[in-house]
């Protein structure tokens, strides 16, 4: 039997990691809702984002927190360019053409950071790797805890962005009403690879949260792609809020599951509830166009 | 040949088809027509079976087929058109329209020959080779109309396949659907355009805010005041009375 | 460019290959040669299904690792003949795909949902390949080496190559078969517009069903024909998504929805690929990155592949009006 103090530690534990998760679906679920594009290449832009927090602590000596600030900008920038200059004119607007653009540069970045770092993993030693914030009778990872409560912020932020500045207002216009949007004289192709920007955004400080207790290889992020889609699908394609309660969900899940199953085998009950959602959700709601 | 009962479609809060009710007699060409946002294609979605009734019933050659999923209507002979057209855009001509002449047979070189053979009848035999995406509206409404015979239909359903087309297309595809009928094959037609209505039609039906609100042969059912208020706007009928009036 | 044309066309290049081949090649260049093959053929069928049906799956491993394991566990656990593992590998490769096609095609999955859901229903036999014992868990398996044609293997390894040239011709000539066939027209009418398919009697469900099972089986063939030439497997490689990319690459690259397509796009792909490799110096993944820009260059200006792009220069040439690009 396992105690009740594990149990509940896992499920800290799943909580403080989901959100992080819910941090990486939310750009996932944010594009999705303003361009309607399922971007393939978000795990592999997780990866880049992790390599370069590794990289600000081990050429500048900068501590993973503050190097958030440094490359969240960095990775805007990047998201902005891909959309604006690669994926939005390659793919001629259809799903399918997106669809492969963002698999294909996926496989690019991916195979890019194989070249340039080879498949070592690498990691980042902090002195407050191993810190504990007691509450209660439950020992909590101090980076989790962090983990949490920026994740927790960075959402609120997002929600600030998308409902009190313009360019938010004008996200939301065009996830709305494109055609309409581009009537009163908005740029719509400004405004996706802001979106874009801003979803890619959220993967740096993402990333910036995992390195202190994660590691990172070419491959890590694509390890979180179909966890980031399980959640974005679970929580409803293109729904803030759905994201965040997803993540959280899953995060539990994948704690329960690797108590109870280990490692390896807890990563299926992600999958399977992948496949339960797309499966059993009626498709209307988020499969078939109109 | 065809009775629709009682059939009501509700989207979320709004009522599309509200209880309306239809009857085609085998061997006619039944007009449907009704103002804007009617209701007149989503009571062909229901006809169809691409869209399933909240209530009523709809029976084909006295089988209950409500439920049925559209590719068996189809072979029963029940065959539509889409308003908005949805060609195969990447085949041509003569594939899209063979796609539904495999309905009868398996073989590719006869499935092509009767393509060919539909697309001269509707005036397409020039283009057989043309991609479907390169095609003029009017010649896509053609394909439109020649898809669906190639599946040897009993009852033709066409969506508004004079729309968009200029009075001398119009011209053109009259007879084509006069032809159609003399061939056998029953039709109900959704149409806006009353020269055609009138021509063609042996009786209609009018559809308003998704009730049916009147049905009979074409002169009488024009003259109809409820009907002239559905498509005028309330009080029409009165002042085209006071006008008539007042002119004589 | 006629059909019958590009399908004479890839015989000959297959008839080229076979003969240089049997003249004698370096061993390196014979080994690329076959792994072309096996790639050509899982790509064959997924054109099947992503090409000529539109459904693009990302998860074609689950049916390549099927094969694999099945022919597999077959000779090494039950000693039972590799030729009989082969079939059973292909049929429970077919039955695999049936069963992911009655799921998703019942709730309606198309487009990204279906790449999605193709890719978590590998990624769930990976881990659980990874994890079991009666596939070896993650140390994998062995095939022993017995080299008789009876164990499909051969000493000489050119045998082996013919033999998949053989299947890759096999895959052609299906290919074709379906392009003129009732039920290719019907696979391509529901990738074009599946409400006009529908209205003109098409069942799409039972279409799309046919499609991805013979996809399914001809991609686990190919998972069959890759253990009995490497002679052992592992989760990663058999259900791994590296092959499920390389049969998506090859088949777009080529010509998704062409008869020589697959085969086309991973003779060059691969090609390529090693090109790079030796040009760089063996930097890890160079390939694969020349792979992706390529698959992007494709999606941006040769919506057709490389196949679809010949065709229109041709065309071009001899004045003919262009085909209207194609959305894969
Ligand atoms: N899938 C749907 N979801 C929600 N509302 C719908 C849907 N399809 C149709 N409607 C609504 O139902 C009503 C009837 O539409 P319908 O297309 O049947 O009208 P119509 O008579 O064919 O009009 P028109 O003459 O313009 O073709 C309209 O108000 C339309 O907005
Ligand atoms: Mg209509």
């Amino acid at each position: 039997m396992y105690s009740p103090i594990i149990i509940f530690e896992a499920l800290a534990n799943g909580l403080m990691l989901g959100a992080v998760y819910a941090l990486i679906a939310l750009g996932l679920t944010l594009i999705y809702g303003v361009l309607h594009i399922v971007n393939f290449a978000h795990g592999a832009l997780l990866t880049v984002a992790m390599y370069a927090i590794w990289l600000a602590f081990e050429k500048f000596g900068l501590d993973p927190y503050l190097a958030i600030l440094i490359v969240t900008p960095l990775m805007f920038a990047l998201g902005y360019a891909l959309q604006r200059f690669i994926i939005g004119p390659s793919s001629h607007g259809s799903d399918n053409g997106i669809l492969l653009v963002t698999l294909g540069l996926s496989i690019v970045i991916q195979n890019l950071l194989l070249a340039g770092f080879s498949s070592d993993t690498l990691t980042i030693a902090t002195d407050y790797a191993f810190g504990v914030v007691p509450i209660g009778p439950l020992l909590l990872s101090l980076p989790r805890v962090i983990g949490l409560g920026v994740s927790l912020l960075t959402a609120l932020l997002l929600w600030f962005v998308l409902n009190r500045t313009d360019i938010g207002k004008a996200i939301r216009a065009v996830a709305k009403e494109r055609l309409g949007a581009s009537l009163v004289g908005i740029n719509v192709a400004h405004v996706y690879a802001m979106t874009f920007a801003l979803g890619t955004a959220c993967l740096a400080i993402a990333a910036g949260l995992l390195m202190p207790t994660f590691y990172v290889s070419p491959t890590t992020g694509a390890a979180f792609v179909l966890v980031a889609f399980t959640i974005v699908v679970l929580g409803g394609m293109g729904s803030i809020l759905g994201a965040l309660i997803g993540g959280l969900l899953i995060g539990v899940v994948e704690a329960v599951f690797s108590l109870f199953l280990g490692d390896s085998l807890g990563q299926i009950g992600i999958f399977l509830i992948f496949i339960l959602v797309l499966l059993v959700k009626p498709t209307g709601l988020f499969g078939a166009r109109g | 040949m065809l009775k629709a009962h009682n059939l009501t479609k509700r989207f979320f809060g709004l009522v599309a088809v509200d209880n309306a009710s239809i009857d085609v007699p085998e061997g006619s060409i039944t007009g449907l027509i009704g103002p804007n946002g009617a209701g007149k294609t989503t009571l062909f979605a229901m006809i169809a079976g691409f869209s399933p009734p909240n209530e009523g019933r709809v029976v084909f050659q006295g089988d209950d087929i409500t439920t049925e999923k559209p590719h068996l209507r189809a072979r029963r002979g029940l065959a539509r058109t889409f308003q908005i057209v949805q060609p195969f855009a990447g085949l041509n001509v003569r594939d899209n329209i063979a796609v539904g002449a495999y309905l009868h047979t398996k073989d590719p070189t006869e499935a092509k020959r009767r393509a060919t053979e539909v697309a001269e009848k509707v005036g397409l035999g020039r283009e057989l080779d043309k991609l479907a995406s390169g095609l003029t509206i009017a010649g896509r409404k053609r394909l439109e109309l020649a898809r669906a015979l190639a599946t040897r239909p009993k009852l033709l359903l066409l969506d508004e396949v004079l729309a968009g087309l200029n009075p001398s297309e119009i011209r053109d595809v009259l007879p084509i659907i006069r032809k159609i009928r003399e061939e056998g094959v029953t039709i109900l037609m959704i149409e806006h355009i009353m020269q055609a209505v009138m021509n063609l039609c042996d009786s209609v039906y009018v559809l308003s805010q998704g009730k049916m609100i009147a049905s009979g042969e074409p002169k009488v059912v024009c003259t109809d005041p409820a009907v002239i208020e559905a498509y005028l706007g309330h009080g029409a009928a009165a002042r085209m009375q006071a006008e008539g009036a007042a002119h004589a | 460019m006629t059909k019958n044309f590009e399908l004479i066309l890839a015989l000959a290049f297959l008839a080229l290959l076979a003969v240089l081949a049997l003249v004698g090649l370096p061993g390196n260049i014979l080994n690329l040669f076959i792994f072309m093959m096996i790639v050509a053929l899982t790509a064959q069928g997924w054109n099947m299904l992503g090409g000529y049906g539109g459904l693009s799956s990302f998860g074609h491993a689950a049916f390549f690792g099927t094969g694999a394991y099945t022919t597999t566990i077959l000779q090494t656990t039950f000693g039972i003949n590799a030729w009989i593992g082969l079939v059973c590998g292909v049929a429970l490769g077919a039955l695999v795909g049936a069963l992911i096609g009655f799921l998703s095609f019942r709730a309606g999955l198309k487009g990204s949902y279906f790449a999605l859901i193709t890719l978590a229903f590998a990624e769930v036999l990976r881990i659980l390949a990874n994890s079991w014992d009666f596939t070896g868990g993650a140390s994998g398996m062995m095939v022993s080496l017995k080299n008789s044609f009876w164990d499909l293997q051969f000493a000489d390894r050119r045998y082996f190559f013919l033999i998949l040239v053989v299947f890759v011709v096999l895959g052609l000539f299906l290919t074709r078969w379906l392009e003129r066939s009732a039920f290719g027209a019907y696979l391509i009418a529901l990738r074009e517009n599946d409400q006009a398919a529908q209205a003109l009697g098409v069942d799409i469900f039972r279409i799309k069903m046919q499609a991805i099972t013979l996809s399914a089986a001809i991609t686990s063939l190919a998972g069959c024909l890759y253990v009995q030439n490497f002679l052992f497997i592992d989760a990663n490689v058999a259900y791994g998504s590296w092959i499920s990319i390389e049969a998506l690459f090859a088949a777009i690259v080529g010509g998704a929805g062409t008869i020589a397509g697959p085969l086309i796009g991973s003779v060059l792909l691969l090609g390529l690929g090693e090109i790079t490799k030796s040009f760089s110096g063996g930097i890890p993944g160079i390939d694969l990155v020349v792979f992706g820009i390529i698959l992007v260059l494709c999606v941006a200006f040769a919506p057709n592949g490389v196949r679809g792009y010949v065709a229109d220069l041709y065309r071009r040439r001899m004045n003919r009006p262009p085909s209207s690009p194609k959305i894969v």
